[in-house]
């Protein structure tokens, strides 16, 4: 178990590396983008003295690797400064936000990964058979619509046609947890058709890689029953790649909501910096950005660590 | 198949066979097509009796041992005859009934038990899965049978090894806990697959004697599938040889081996007759081609896998390494080609000491050192033809190109019986094993070697085709005067071939000399452990084997000191596979 410790301990330490990099370009890259934020700010209006203070409060005139150094500090000790758009505590706006983005994150997970794994580990079981194409099909098609496609699709079907369900997903701050699961069940289910395909034939391909090993044979030889040969004998030597692609999915569900966000009207994070891009509300934007790269870094450390504890040849090493 | 389901348990008469296989035919898929691989093969086993199953690869020995249970692997398929065990035919059953069977009634012991063996589950949990799947055990009872069964099977610890994972495990335990594995429900056919093919000899001899003591005393039948003559003829009561998937002859072992009938029996019997005359080492004063001074070498601080390794090879003449794995054997290679840099002691090319790193040496060095490897599909590019192999290192160290490359590429062909015309375009997986082989040996010849490093290359290789490789080595060995040395487990093979032998235990050389010196008495204790553990034609060889062991005290080990590396040892693990 020592050694599993210290990986973690590694793994988190190149995590806060990573980290460090990735704050460094998002800095560079809104460096680059053109014009002026306080001119942005004030309008084509302004003129030269306001700009010019403006310019001064916010601290424009330093030179960059100062201002990075005081973002950084800053967001170090939690404070990620103020919206240059409507002046309110960032950190306070990110919490908001980042709630609605991890309940509708965590809605479409519960869905999703049940569903690809369970879907995943029958088509093995009957591979080949016409059950198993049908669902390889199915997937396929569910993955190869852009996400607004079919969200607008499950909007027109469910909301505008047969008005099942809402077509904002906002549930304001008074709702139960019935009155949340079921305002926001399109934009969840639409995140679900994006992500169940990937992980469903993952987990396909990496039991079906293993049929052929001959621990495989011998389970069959010794007279277990198919389901068994695969849910014990398969399964738990298919873990790793699984938990890997689990894990991006599950980046992907708190990073890549943008666009299933904004067609549902749902506050949350990645509209948020949509607005923030809109807006030139750059310390919003940043801000963002980091949160994202967090959670994706972080996802793919548990997934590494959860790889290396399913299996037993790292875990238990030596005699 | 038919998938109607008949009454499952006739009453059993006792004068009808265990196992009734009648007219046999199985078919294997190759592209769209599907090839007859098995022609009709008839087989009878009685309550108890052990068969055993002859004949090179591909001859559809393990295609008929799975059948015996009904099972085809994937690709394959049954398209006549009966399977009846027990008065019950196998093929007619459904899947789910056949299941009923396998495992419980008829049990199967693989080649290879490191793979055969989910690396995911602990081996208890491995073992007790038929008995409880079965119903005929509950857990307590499973695991309580699992270590007395280990403990029968001479296995170290019977108490806890099942709660280590298989790869916590030697190889010859594992091999012995995959045998009560298959024993766990008291099956009343056990078919073996090579069960001690991957093994070292001295590991062999002990797996062997403990699967035979426990199949006579539980009265358990089994065919017994090998390639290997000797071996066959400790373990079984009567010999069934194959080839091709065809029914060549069948006898009583001792009928068998004392009068084969049929002429390919006969050249199977005839094996291992190729033997070259040992040359006489030259004078001191000539140089030999290469000298190995002092060798020690590691893969990791500490952990020494090679120490004080000298000896040389003269021109012309050939020096056979062996031991067993983890010895350092192939380490040697590496250390004298300069991919492991020893950490003391040196190399020298015909008197000259070559720098010890791979990429301080200039090509021309590289050039006169040239290794053949065991296994030819992974050291040589399945995407190349023959032309591209062989040609590369003529045009890298030679530097011909056009025609003179050409007529040089065919030339090599030839030398290694290889039709240039029809093999010059081929690619390395339209050929058979020894096919490549040769290859291997072509493109080791193509630089113009002064010293040749031969790594188990006939290992992988069926004995009449290793045979051909031998005389072939042999013929361009005395045709350009090189030098060689032979890696390698086989003792059969040294004799063969060797004018000096070394033999290596854990990194040392333990006894080396002329090949008549070491392979007659008197032995180093280790060489003679060797020699006496490689099996004979004669039935009686194991039972004498082991009789003179107990009289002089050496006993059955349990297989964890002949292996000296351990299989999770990372330093092992980067050594190439010397089985």
């Amino acid at each position: 178990m020592i050694h599993l410790t210290r990986m973690i301990l590694q793994r988190l330490a190149l995590g806060v590396l990573t980290l460090f990099v990735v704050s460094v370009v998002i800095f560079g890259a809104v460096e680059l983008l053109p014009g002026d934020i306080a001119q942005e700010i004030l309008g084509q209006s302004a003129t030269e003295q306001t700009v010019a203070a403006l310019r001064e409060e916010l601290g424009l005139n330093d030179p960059a690797h100062v201002r990075y150094l005081n973002w950084l500090g800053g967001v170090l000790s939690g404070d990620f400064g103020r919206s240059l758009a409507n002046g309110r505590e960032i950190s306070s706006l990110l919490a908001s936000r980042f709630g609605y983005t991890l309940f509708l994150a965590a809605y479409a997970a519960a869905i999703a990964v049940p569903l690809a794994i369970t879907l995943g580990v029958l088509a093995a079981l009957y591979c080949n058979s016409i059950f198993d194409r049908l669902i390889n099909i199915l997937s396929l098609s569910a993955i190869s619509f852009p996400e607004f496609f079919v969200a607008y699709i499950l909007l027109y079907l469910l909301s505008a046609e047969h008005a099942i369900f809402p077509s904002i997903a906002d549930y304001g701050s008074q709702a139960s947890l019935g009155e949340m699961l079921y305002r926001t069940f399109l934009p969840a289910i639409t995140l679900v058709l994006v992500i169940t395909a990937h992980m469903m034939r993952m987990t396909r391909a990496a039991i079906v890689n293993l049929l052929a090993q001959p621990y495989i044979e011998m389970a069959r030889l010794k007279g277990l029953s198919p389901a068994r040969v695969i849910l014990r004998h398969a399964l738990p030597n298919a873990l790793a790649p699984i938990i890997n692609v689990v894990a991006l999915n599950l980046a992907y569900l708190v990073t890549g909501v943008v666009i299933v966000e904004v067609v549902f009207v749902y506050p949350g994070l990645g509209q948020l910096m949509v607005d923030s891009v809109a807006t030139r509300d750059i310390t919003v934007v940043q801000a963002c950005c980091l949160v994202f790269a967090s959670i994706y870094i972080l996802l793919n450390l548990t997934a590494d660590v959860l790889s290396i504890a399913t299996n037993p040849r790292l875990l238990h090493r030596g005699r | 198949m038919p998938t109607l389901e008949k009454p499952e348990l006739q009453t059993p008469a006792q004068d009808t066979p265990l196992l009734r296989i009648r007219n046999l035919t199985i078919e294997a898929q190759t592209g769209d097509q599907w090839i007859q691989i098995v022609h009709g093969i008839d087989l009878d086993l009685d309550r108890g009796e052990i068969v055993g199953l002859i004949g090179e690869s591909g001859a559809g020995k393990s295609t008929v041992g799975l059948a015996a249970m009904g099972f085809a692997r994937q690709g394959c398929r049954i398209t006549q005859g009966t399977v009846e065990f027990d008065g019950t035919d196998l093929l007619a059953l459904s899947e789910a009934a056949r299941r009923a069977y396998r495992g419980k009634r008829i049990a199967y012991v693989a080649q290879s038990a490191a793979a055969s063996f989910n690396p995911a589950h602990r081996l208890i949990d491995q073992y007790v899965e038929g008995p409880l799947r079965h119903g005929l055990q509950s857990r307590r009872e499973a695991e309580f049978s699992a270590k007395a069964l280990f403990a029968r099977l001479r296995l170290p610890e019977p108490d806890v090894i099942g709660f280590r994972y298989p790869h916590q495990v030697s190889g010859g335990q594992l091999q012995r806990a995959i045998t009560a594995m298959a024993m766990s429900c008291k099956p009343e056919l056990i078919v073996f697959d090579e069960p001690t093919t991957a093994l070292d000899v001295t590991t062999q001899i002990e797996v062997l004697t403990t699967i035979r003591d426990v199949v006579r005393d539980l009265g358990t039948a089994a065919i017994y599938i090998t390639h290997d003559l000797a071996v066959v003829a400790q373990m079984a009561d009567r010999i069934k040889v194959l080839l091709r998937g065809e029914h060549v002859e069948e006898a009583p072992t001792r009928e068998m081996l004392a009068n084969p009938q049929e002429d390919y029996t006969k050249s199977l019997w005839a094996v291992r007759s190729f033997q070259t005359d040992a040359k006489a080492a030259p004078p001191d004063h000539v140089v030999p081609t290469i000298r190995v001074e002092d060798i020690s070498a590691s893969y990791r601080p500490g952990q020494m896998v090679l120490e004080d390794i000298s000896f040389c090879v003269p021109k012309g003449q050939t020096v056979a390494i062996v031991g067993e794995s983890g010895s350092g054997k192939s380490t040697v290679a590496r250390a004298i080609t300069g991919l492991l840099p020893p950490l003391s002691g040196r190399v020298l090319l015909d008197g000259e000491p070559l720098p010890p790193r791979l990429k301080d040496r200039s090509k021309d060095q590289l050039r006169r050192i040239q290794m053949i490897y065991q296994m030819p599909d992974t050291a040589l590019n399945p995407k190349q033809t023959i032309r591209d192999v062989v040609g590369r290192p003529i045009r890298f160290y030679r530097g011909l190109t056009g025609k003179a490359l050409d007529d040089e590429v065919r030339a090599l062909l030839s030398a290694i019986e290889l039709e240039p015309d029809v093999y010059l375009d081929r690619r390395m997986p339209q050929l058979s094993g020894g096919q490549k082989q040769r290859v291997g040996i072509a493109r080791a010849l193509a630089a113009e070697p002064d010293f040749l490093i031969c790594d188990e290359i006939t290992s992988a290789l069926d004995q009449l085709v290793a045979e051909g490789i031998l005389r072939l080595l042999d013929r361009v060995q005395s045709d350009l005067g090189l030098a060689c040395a032979f890696i390698t487990h086989d003792l059969a093979t040294v004799r063969a071939i060797a004018d000096h032998v070394l033999v290596m235990q854990k990194g040392r050389i333990v006894e080396q000399g002329p090949k008549a010196d070491v392979l007659t008495p008197p032995h180093h204790e280790y060489t003679e452990l060797l020699l006496s553990s490689v099996p004979e034609m004669d039935p009686d060889w194991l039972d004498r084997t082991i009789a003179e062991r107990e009289e002089r005290g050496i006993g059955i080990s349990d297989g964890s000191a002949a292996e000296a590396a351990a299989p999770d040892d990372p330093a092992a693990a980067l050594q190439p596979s010397d089985s």
